[in-house]
Formats: structure tokens, C-alpha cells, sequence
């Protein structure tokens, strides 16, 4: 897991989940707390959970449970490169499956991950209605059309290429 | 309560409205097969391998959570339940190593056993294998995740039982692990190291950090004097790792199987638990003249203490700063002792044998290292392991003659024994304090107020004018009952005595697997294995533990009086707060 090197939750999310406690079931808050830390963080880390831990007085054994159960929360910061896979239907046709498995072997990370130099992240899309263009790949804001698995290599590389300049 | 009439295997039954299935067949003395089912924890339905067929039902459903209805015909052992369950262990099977062989749970598994009795014979499909490192952090647990087969007993256990919530299950689909929070090592987690989860596993998936290797080394160096000690409730269990029925006390037997393994002295905790009791009641005494600091709260189990630590330090100063039993002779071993046969501490290797895997942590703190910087206890074996050990040495320990311990850190009084059981560290405090308010001998012993507890019990001691109001609790979640009563402050406690494990030292974490007929933390076992130890005390001559001669002339001879100077450098710890805090 990534290195902490988060700080102090932030004063509104702490009257948040003060919020929270006040009302009926407040541990069923909890998602709601972590959506609000990610929103703001780009991602869950230790400290801010351990922070909701004793805040909310939930056991972080129960956090961290949560927090890698559903997909939608990350637990590293993206990298500085966020490549994102559109896994709608058109582009999953028309083969988005094989590319994301190049882009894992490639980069040796799961989607949620980030590589270790803190380069590339990777996640997937939902529709971006662009399904002409499909399988379609974008890295931060840049559109990539028309992908398939061979340019993976190729496309990584280049943006390698671009950093070191 | 209403009555409900149904037919199991076509034999009637009669049972009370909400009983389940799976209990209103045991009624007829069917027991339906079942793996996630625990009757002290939370109903988890998570494994159905107690399906049962109900007559009109499409489903087949999980005898352990469906209650009976009236009129149902259910049928248990049809033969498409009999394939059903069998394809149910298959599919738990092919993501499972093949290893039995060489696991330490072989001949005692729940799967194992459940698919031998289910009669699967061949492994037609591999499925894709979990693999995970083993995770050997802590000196007292280790988690081998490649085993888990995901029933989660080991997660209620550690919330429902204990209070320590450090176990969930972590990720989903096929990459759901069960592990502590964030992945991390058991030893920076709020793990109080108890080993109730490797009591609840069905399989091999939590297990001691073992020690065996370190103890056949040392009894092969021959520059070495190992020596042994034996905790009260080893006797009361050991049996039942060869075929003896609970409570089957095996004291002597133990002794000589220890000397066969070539320990060249074999000495007993009980002696170390008199002068616990010595000290103790010492502290406790003194509290109550000067009314600070009470209620007392006890220190003999590694697990509360650790529990104290992590999630209620606010009570570090009410906890007597007596060390564990263990410990205290532990101590003596190195310097009492090796002082009077002139033997080099440096090489005197102290191995214990402890029903606690939280021991092993113990032995590994800072506070119980000497100043010279090596620890007093060397190593700490399960009752488990070392059952292992006698039947690898081809010990038939069941035929074995009696033997004494060595004097005189082996003799002991019946107080010392009753350390063994929930409600014994509190009996053996009272008859010493009675007799020290008194002045007198006590007439009668047996405070039998403060046996027998699950979980928590609360009783009031007249004693010479005094009305001394005390607790025992088990069980880590009693335990957050009773202090937060105490912290209240709606009444004054005098004595509390806290255990980590359901039932005291006699259910810890590293006793034998339950034998057939019982489940685990079966609270029969545990009242078997008691028995045992309130025989013992029964049958001696001496059963206060400040009457114990040699502890009288220890004093005498080094330790001068109880609370001295050197008795508190030598017999006493401290406590600090723990990271990560606990959350209660
Ligand atoms: S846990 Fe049980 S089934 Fe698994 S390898 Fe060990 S003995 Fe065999
Ligand atoms: S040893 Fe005890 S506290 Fe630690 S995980 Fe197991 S049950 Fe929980
Ligand atoms: S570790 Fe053992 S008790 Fe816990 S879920 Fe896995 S198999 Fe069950
Ligand atoms: S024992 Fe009933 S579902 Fe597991």
C-alpha cells in the first residue's frame, strides 16, 4: 500500500461525520464519509481512515473492509499519468478487454493501482459516447481512439518518452 | 413457547417455536454436517453445507439457519443432498492446497474430516489457487491465507467473543482474503494475540507461531540446562491429545514425559502462581487501607493485558503490577535458582508450556527481558505443540508412570492450581486475603460464588467486617462490560479478575482441538477440564497459597517480604498504551 503522507482530515469533513453521529444509524454513514475523503484526497489512505476510525468509533478492520470492497474506491493516489479504459458495451466488443489486460501486463498493476514510481494509474470507464471511436482509451485528457492491444506497448512508451523531455 | 411438530428422516419430533433444523435433529440424534456454523457466534450462512431437503420446498435450504415450521417433512441424507454437499466441499476443495501431508492440521482439519465423512474420493477439477505468503509477524499468530476457506468464524470470534474486531474480510470475488485492516502484519495490529481465532478455524488457516524447532535444538546442546514449567491447565487438557477423555487430570504423567524429552529439571507455574497470589493480595490490601486505585484489576493473562494496552490504557493504573505466573518463575529460574545450583543464567534455556499463545508474546516484551538484555522465558509451547512433540518422540504418554516436579520451584498449594479456570485467580486472592484480614485460618475455602462464570459474574464477600465487592470476567467483550460499569462509578469494585480466553486458561488459545463429541469453545469441555483442577486443589493438604512452606523460606532466604524492594524489581512490570488504539 502506498506510503502516508496524508495529514489532518479537513475541518468540514470532520463536522461532517460529526453530523453523521448525530443521527439515527450513524455507522451507516460510513460510505458516505469515504466518498467525501476521496472527493477531496483523490483516494483513501491509512491515516484518513484510522482519523474516521476514531472519529466515528468504527474498528478499522471494518473500514478497510469497505473500503476494498467496493470498486469505487481508490486506495493510492492516481498517477501522474491516469490512463482510463472505457469498458462500455461497444467498445467491450469491440475487444477493450485485451487491451486492459495489455495495459496490466505492461504496467504490472490491477485496475484501482498505481505503479510504484507513481507514473501510471489505471482505471476503467463507463460509456463516454464516443462508441465510434471504440475500443476507446484516454491518458488524463488526452483521447485515444481505436486502441487495440498491440499499441499498448507503443502508447506507454511514448508517453515515457514525453516525461523525460 | 409454542410447540412445533415435524418429521426428520421419518422420525417425529417435537421442539420449541425458532429452533432451527440443524438443532431439532440433533434432538433425534442426527447430526447434519456444517462448517461456517458456530452456536456461540453469529449465524453466518455463508458455507451450506448443512442443506437439507424440505418436503414442497423447490430449494434446498441451510439446516443451520432455517427455523422449523409445523408439519415439515425434512430429509437430511437423501441422495442428491449426499451429492450436493459432496460437490459443495469439492468446490471449497479445488482452490485448496493438496498439502494435508505436510499441515499441521492433518488428522485434526474440519475439511479434511468433512470430506472423508462426505465421501469424496477424487479430484476431478482444479480451480484457480489462492496464493498468499504466510503472514508470520507476530510472535504468537500466524495466517496462512491459501487455506482460509472463508466461513469467517475466526472474524466473529474476534468480534463477538473478544471485542477486538481485528479480522475482516478484505477485497471480493475471488480475491476475498480475511485479514486485519489494510492487509497489515498481525503484530501492528490491534491483535491481543488470544489465539481464539486458531481455536475457531476449521482448518489450518490460523495456527501458533511454533516453536518446537528451538526447543529439540536446545535439549540436543548439551552446554545447555533446559529446563521446564507447566502452566495449571495443561494438566486438566494435555490428555485429550491422547484419546483421554476431558478432564482427565495428567500432572505426573506430564513430568515424566517432559524428563523423557530430556529436560534436565521440571518445574511448575503453580509456584510461580502462589507467589502471584503472595504478591497480589499484597497490593490489594494495601489499596484497600489506603482506598486508591481500586478496583485491582488482575495481570495473569497476557491477552487482557495486551486488550488493557491497546483499548482501555485509561486503566493502566488500576492493573496490579504483578507479572503472570510465567513470568515470576521465569524470573526465579534465572536468578533464585541460578544462583543456588551456580548455573550461568546465560545458560539456562526456560521453555513453558502454555494453553495461551499470547504467552509467546509475552515472553517476547521488553519488561520481561533481564537487565543484561536476555529474556527470562526462552520459549513458549502450546499445549498443542507440545502434545506434538511427546507423540513425536514415540512418548506413550497415556501409560505413563507419575513423576514429582523438582523442588522446590515445583511445589505448590490448591490455590495455585484454580489459576487455571475462570473465577481461580479470584478464589485463590479471597482465601489469602480472608486469612490475612482475619488473622485466621479459614475454616471454609471454596468460594463458590466466583465459580463457573460465563462470561461475567458479579458477587459480595463479607470478610471480617469488610463487604468486598468483586467480578470475574471472560471473554474479552465482558470485559468492556465490566470496566465501563466501573468507569461509571455507580458502585465501588474491590477485585476484578479479567481472563482472555471464554472460560479461562482452560479454553485459551493454544489448547487441543476439541475431541469428537464436542465443538470447539464447547462450554462442556471447559467445565470437564475445571473439574479437573478444583480436584486437584481438593485433594491437598495445603490449599492457601501464602502456606506454601517454600515460598515462606523464598522470602526468607531473598525476596524478604512481600512488596519489598526486591520483590517489586523482580516480580512486578509495567504497562504501556499501545498503538494502533483499540476501538472499544
Ligand atoms: S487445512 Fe486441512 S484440508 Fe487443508 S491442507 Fe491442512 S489438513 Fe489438508
Ligand atoms: S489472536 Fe485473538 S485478537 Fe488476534 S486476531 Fe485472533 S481472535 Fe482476534
Ligand atoms: S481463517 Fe479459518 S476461521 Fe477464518 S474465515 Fe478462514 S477458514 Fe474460516
Ligand atoms: S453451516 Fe449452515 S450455512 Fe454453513
Amino acid at each position: 500500500m502506498h506510503a502516508d503522507t496524508a495529514s489532518r482530515l479537513d475541518a468540514d469533513i470532520l463536522e461532517f461525520m460529526d453530523a453523521c453521529l448525530q443521527k439515527e444509524h450513524p455507522k451507516s454513514y460510513l460510505i458516505a464519509v469515504l466518498h467525501k475523503i476521496q472527493q477531496r484526497y483523490g483516494y483513501l489512505c491509512q491515516s484518513h481512515m484510522d482519523q474516521v476510525a476514531q472519529h466515528m468509533q468504527i474498528p478499522t478492520a471494518i473500514i478497510s473492509g469497505v473500503s476494498t470492497f467496493y470498486h469505487f474506491f481508490r486506495l493510492q493516489p492516481r498517477g501522474k499519468y491516469s490512463i482510463s479504459i472505457c469498458l462500455g458495451t461497444a467498445c467491450f466488443v469491440k475487444g477493450a478487454d485485451k487491451v486492459l489486460d495489455a495495459f496490466r501486463t505492461e504496467l504490472g498493476i490491477e485496475l484501482g493501482e498505481t505503479t510504484p514510481d507513481g507514473l501510471f494509474s489505471l482505471e476503467s470507464s463507463r460509456c463516454l459516447g464516443v462508441c465510434a471511436l471504440a475500443p476507446v482509451v484516454t491518458i488524463n485528457d488526452k483521447v485515444y481512439s481505436k486502441v487495440n492491444a498491440k499499441q499498448v506497448p507503443e502508447l506507454i512508451n511514448t508517453v515515457k518518452t514525453e516525461e523525460r523531455v | 413457547m409454542k410447540d412445533i411438530n415435524l418429521i426428520i428422516d421419518d422420525q417425529p419430533v417435537v421442539v420449541a417455536e425458532n429452533t432451527t433444523i440443524l438443532h431439532a435433529a440433533e434432538k433425534l440424534g442426527i447430526n447434519i454436517p456444517r462448517l461456517c456454523y458456530h452456536p456461540d457466534l453469529s449465524l453466518e450462512g455463508a458455507c451450506r453445507i448443512c442443506i437439507v431437503e424440505v418436503e414442497g420446498y423447490r430449494n434446498f435450504v441451510p439446516s443451520c439457519a432455517t427455523p422449523v415450521s409445523e408439519g415439515m417433512r425434512i430429509r437430511t441424507n437423501s441422495p442428491e443432498i449426499r451429492q450436493a454437499r459432496r460437490d459443495l466441499v469439492e468446490l471449497i476443495l479445488d482452490n485448496h492446497p493438496r498439502e494435508c501431508q505436510i499441515c499441521e492440521r492433518d488428522g485434526n482439519c474440519e475439511l479434511q474430516n468433512l470430506a472423508y465423512s462426505l465421501g469424496v474420493r477424487e479430484r476431478l477439477f482444479e480451480g484457480r489457487r489462492k496464493l498468499y505468503d504466510i503472514e508470520k509477524s507476530s510472535p504468537a499468530v500466524i495466517r496462512d491465507a491459501e487455506k482460509c476457506i472463508l466461513c469467517r468464524r475466526c472474524v466473529r470470534v474476534c468480534m463477538e467473543v473478544q471485542g477486538v474486531t481485528n479480522l475482516s474480510q478484505l477485497y471480493r470475488g475471488v480475491d476475498t482474503v480475511v485479514a486485519p485492516a489494510y492487509e497489515q502484519g498481525m503484530d501492528e495490529s490491534v491483535c491481543i494475540a488470544c489465539g481464539q481465532c486458531i481455536n475457531v478455524c476449521p482448518v489450518a488457516a490460523f495456527l501458533e507461531n511454533s516453536s518446537t524447532d528451538e526447543v529439540w535444538a536446545a535439549l540436543a546442546d548439551s552446554n545447555k540446562h533446559v529446563v521446564a514449567q507447566i502452566a495449571p491447565s495443561i494438566r486438566a487438557a494435555i490428555g485429550e491429545g491422547f484419546g483421554l477423555p476431558p478432564g482427565t487430570p495428567m500432572t505426573g504423567q506430564t513430568v515424566t514425559a517432559l524428563r523423557r524429552l530430556g529436560f534436565d529439571a521440571v518445574f511448575d507455574t503453580n509456584f510461580g502462581a502462589d507467589l502471584t497470589i503472595v504478591e497480589e493480595a499484597h497490593e490489594l490490601l494495601k489499596r484497600l487501607k489506603t482506598k486508591e486505585r481500586l478496583p485491582l484489576l488482575t495481570s495473569c493473562s497476557s491477552g487482557w493485558i495486551k486488550f488493557m494496552e491497546h483499548f482501555y490504557p485509561e486503566m493502566i493504573p488500576y492493573a496490579s503490577t504483578c507479572r503472570s505466573p510465567m513470568s515470576m518463575l521465569s524470573v526465579l529460574l534465572k536468578t533464585y535458582y541460578a544462583k543456588r545450583t551456580g548455573i550461568d543464567p546465560q545458560n539456562i534455556v526456560v521453555v513453558s508450556i502454555m494453553p495461551c499463545t499470547a504467552k509467546k508474546f509475552e515472553a517476547e516484551r521488553r519488561e520481561h527481558q533481564s537487565p543484561d538484555g536476555y529474556p527470562y522465558t526462552d520459549i513458549v509451547l502450546t499445549t498443542r505443540e507440545f502434545i506434538w512433540m511427546v507423540k513425536s518422540y514415540g512418548i506413550d504418554f497415556a501409560r505413563l508412570p507419575e513423576e514429582d516436579f523438582d523442588s522446590p520451584l515445583g511445589y505448590s498449594t490448591g490455590a495455585a492450581d484454580l489459576f487455571g479456570t475462570t473465577g481461580g485467580v479470584m478464589e485463590a486472592a479471597l482465601r489469602t486475603a480472608a486469612e490475612k484480614l482475619t488473622g485466621k485460618p479459614l475454616v471454609d475455602l471454596e468460594f463458590t460464588q466466583v465459580r463457573e462464570t460465563r462470561g461475567l459474574k458479579e458477587a459480595s464477600i463479607e470478610i471480617a467486617g469488610h463487604t468486598l465487592n468483586v467480578a470475574v470476567a471472560n471473554g474479552l467483550n465482558n470485559a468492556k462490560t465490566i470496566l465501563e460499569r466501573v468507569k461509571k462509578g455507580d458502585k465501588t469494585y474491590h477485585l476484578i479478575e479479567l481472563m482472555a480466553c471464554p472460560g479461562g486458561c482452560i479454553a485459551g488459545g493454544g489448547q487441543p482441538y476439541p475431541p469428537d463429541g464436542h465443538y470447539v469453545l464447547d462450554p462442556e469441555i471447559a467445565r470437564l477440564r475445571a473439574g479437573a483442577l478444583y480436584r486437584i486443589d481438593e485433594a491437598k493438604t495445603v490449599r492457601v497459597a501464602h502456606r506454601n512452606p517454600f515460598i515462606e523460606k523464598l522470602y526468607k532466604e531473598f525476596l524478604e517480604t512481600p512488596g519489598s524492594a526486591v520483590a517489586h524489581k523482580l516480580l512486578h512490570t509495567t504497562y504501556l498504551p499501545r498503538e494502533p488504539k483499540g476501538i472499544k
